[in-house]
């Protein structure tokens, strides 16, 4: 069993983040990079099962600048077996399609059984890839779980959607994403981090995969404006002096809010 | 074949566990009428098209294709097999769907499958002398930003709750698309449980109105004032992660960066300090409300009526004071 885990890294939510006002671009700079948690949450769901099964191999799959790579060496650290790093100049601002296209190709090159991402990521909050990487790879696809069984040749789970609770279930090889119902990532220890340096990680190129960026028939996404929003001022603030209920009702239905 | 408007903005409506159309309808009708002929794709389950398809009409759909699914028990895949006949057919200027979970894998398979440009998670859409641009709100609203596609039809999520305007009911106009099967291999749904509607509380996500509570609330039992304030005002209950993470209620009524995102008229936050992963998720509420102890709390930097005090006793004195009112 080899299960590819996608993994992001985001600007860290826990400081202001930033996009650059001329190239609508994000300004990495301005914030600290991190895994985004979802990612790590899939990476954990496929470590337990390679604890539990020897044979399975984990390997992540992440594209992102080249300063990506301590990042990665965390998810090595927390046990996957190898990493893969796609970094190109002409992936810089890459849309969903584009990336898409070359996660495809790395994917179909590193070779897999099951795909597993999150579900949405903290920083595009798209939650697209891993749809778009089922019609790409061709193999069925299984979002939003919030339970996950990984057996032989399947994948199970649950799945909740706007009326109910799905059960669903994909022959492998398969693509499916989770939800933050899953447990949180394990933190690596001393032995793990140690390992982690001298496990693979690979860097690769679009023109590794044969991608070119500017493909003339793929239509892309493009940013046309992009503006800061004025911060939200603070209105009216009152100490309870025994009677702010009574005001609040009062704020509410003046406002017709209640 | 009949031709359809040159201004055509296909919208994909789903049908519910009752072959209702999904909630989202009429903000998605909405929107597209706004730039152009409304379209809609209702992908229904079989033998509910017809009612859905009269839906659609009275929500603003100028002519419907019903596209009943083959196989409801395959995931997806006969969506995405039935948009790509209803765009061949009707060659929109966008395509409009649903920022919900299967509205996603369906916009994504299909761009992927037809190498259109995806918008994601668009709060606004409007015509510019190229085409349609879809308008986003992103990083927790901190920042606008537009966006359209390079050539052809933008496919644009809409994130939802996030469109006021409605489209006039038209007249009913509906035909059967004839789809040919992808055979794309695809996850089968073994079973589904309908979600017990246990309160008559509005859903957290696309809620007019919402009350949320936070560690403030300090307990499981205590947090159920959050549910009390929520009733008389008609309105969703949501939580800080610190109250998921404290078990005080489950984590689907998380708001916040890795939770729902709200766009309420009115969020009312209660012992909530206010991380800016939680900002992230109702800053852009139209008015906010909190109420806290601490008057250093962050969420006072946004709100527009801040109460710095005790919840357990401005709550209730602000139930009693809007039950009173509704007696006049």
């Amino acid at each position: 069993m080899k299960i590819i885990v996608l993994v992001k890294e985001v600007p860290d939510t826990y400081g202001d983040r930033k996009l650059n006002l001329e190239t609508g671009l994000a300004d990495r700079e301005a914030s600290e990079a991190v895994i985004d948690e979802i990612g790590e949450r899939a990476l954990e769901l496929a470590l337990t099962y390679a604890d539990a099964h020897a044979g399975a191999e984990v390997a992540i799959l992440s594209l992102a600048p080249e300063g990506a790579t301590a990042t990665i060496r965390k998810g090595l650290a927390m046990g996957a077996g190898s990493a893969t790093l796609v970094s190109d100049e002409g992936l810089r601002g890459a849309d969903l399609g584009l990336t898409a296209e070359t996660l495809a190709a790395a994917i179909r090159r590193v070779g897999f059984d099951l795909v597993i991402a999150g579900n949405v990521s903290t920083d595009g909050s798209g939650g697209m890839i891993p749809a778009m990487l089922a019609e790409l790879l061709d193999v069925p696809l299984a979002t939003g779980l919030s339970s996950v069984e990984i057996s032989d040749g399947a994948v199970s789970g649950s799945r909740g959607v706007e009326s109910g609770v799905q059960k669903v279930s994909a022959n492998l090889p398969a693509v499916i994403s989770i939800t933050e119902a899953l447990p949180g990532p394990r933190f690596p220890n001393f032995k793990g981090i140690m390992a982690a340096k001298k496990k693979p990680l690979e860097t690769l190129t679009l023109a590794d995969l044969g991608i070119t960026p500017d493909n003339p028939d793929a239509a892309r996404s493009i940013m046309l404006t992009v503006a800061e929003k004025p911060p939200r001022a603070a209105g009216v603030k009152i100490v309870d002096e025994g009677d702010a209920g009574e005001k609040l009702a009062a704020f509410l239905v003046e406002n017709r809010l209640a | 074949m009949t031709e359809f408007a040159r201004d055509a903005i296909l919208v994909v409506v789903e049908t519910g566990p009752s072959g209702e159309l999904e909630k989202a309808a009429a903000s998605l009708l909405g929107a597209a009428a706004e730039v152009g002929t409304p379209i809609a794709l209702v992908l229904a389950s079989p033998g509910a098209g017809s009612a859905a398809a009269a839906e659609a009409a009275a929500l603003g759909a100028a002519r419907v294709l019903i596209a009943e699914t083959p196989d409801p028990s395959a995931l997806g895949v006969p969506g995405v097999d039935a948009l790509a006949a209803a765009v061949k057919q009707v060659q929109p200027d966008a395509i409009l769907i649903s920022h919900s979970l299967n509205g996603r894998d369906l916009a994504g398979r299909y761009a992927a499958r037809s190498r259109a440009a995806i918008s994601v998670d668009a709060i606004g859409v409007s015509r510019d002398d190229e085409g349609v641009v879809a308008h986003h709100s992103v990083y927790g609203g901190a920042y606008d930003v537009t966006s359209t596609a390079t050539f052809g039809p933008p496919v644009i999520t809409v994130r939802q709750g996030s469109i006021e305007a409605r489209a006039t009911a038209q007249p009913q106009a509906s035909e059967t698309l004839a789809v040919t099967g992808s055979g794309k291999p695809a996850a089968r749904i073994d079973s589904f449980e309908e979600a017990v509607v246990a309160t008559s509380r509005p859903e957290l996500r696309g809620a007019a109105k919402v009350v949320a509570g936070g560690r403030g609330l300090g307990s499981e039992e205590q947090f159920a004032l959050v549910g009390q304030l929520a009733d008389t005002l008609g309105a969703a209950v949501g939580a800080s992660r610190a109250a998921v993470d404290a078990g005080y209620i489950p984590q689907s009524h998380q708001v916040g960066q890795t939770g729902v995102s709200v766009s309420s008229q009115l969020y009312i936050a209660l012992g909530i300090s206010g991380a800016i992963q939680h900002r992230a998720g109702m800053q852009t509420a139209k008015t906010i409300v909190a109420i806290n102890k601490d008057s250093d709390a962050p969420i006072f930097e946004i709100a527009d009526f801040g109460v710095v005090g005790d919840l357990f006793k401005v709550v209730p004195q602000l139930i009693s004071a809007l039950e009173a009112r509704k007696k006049l």
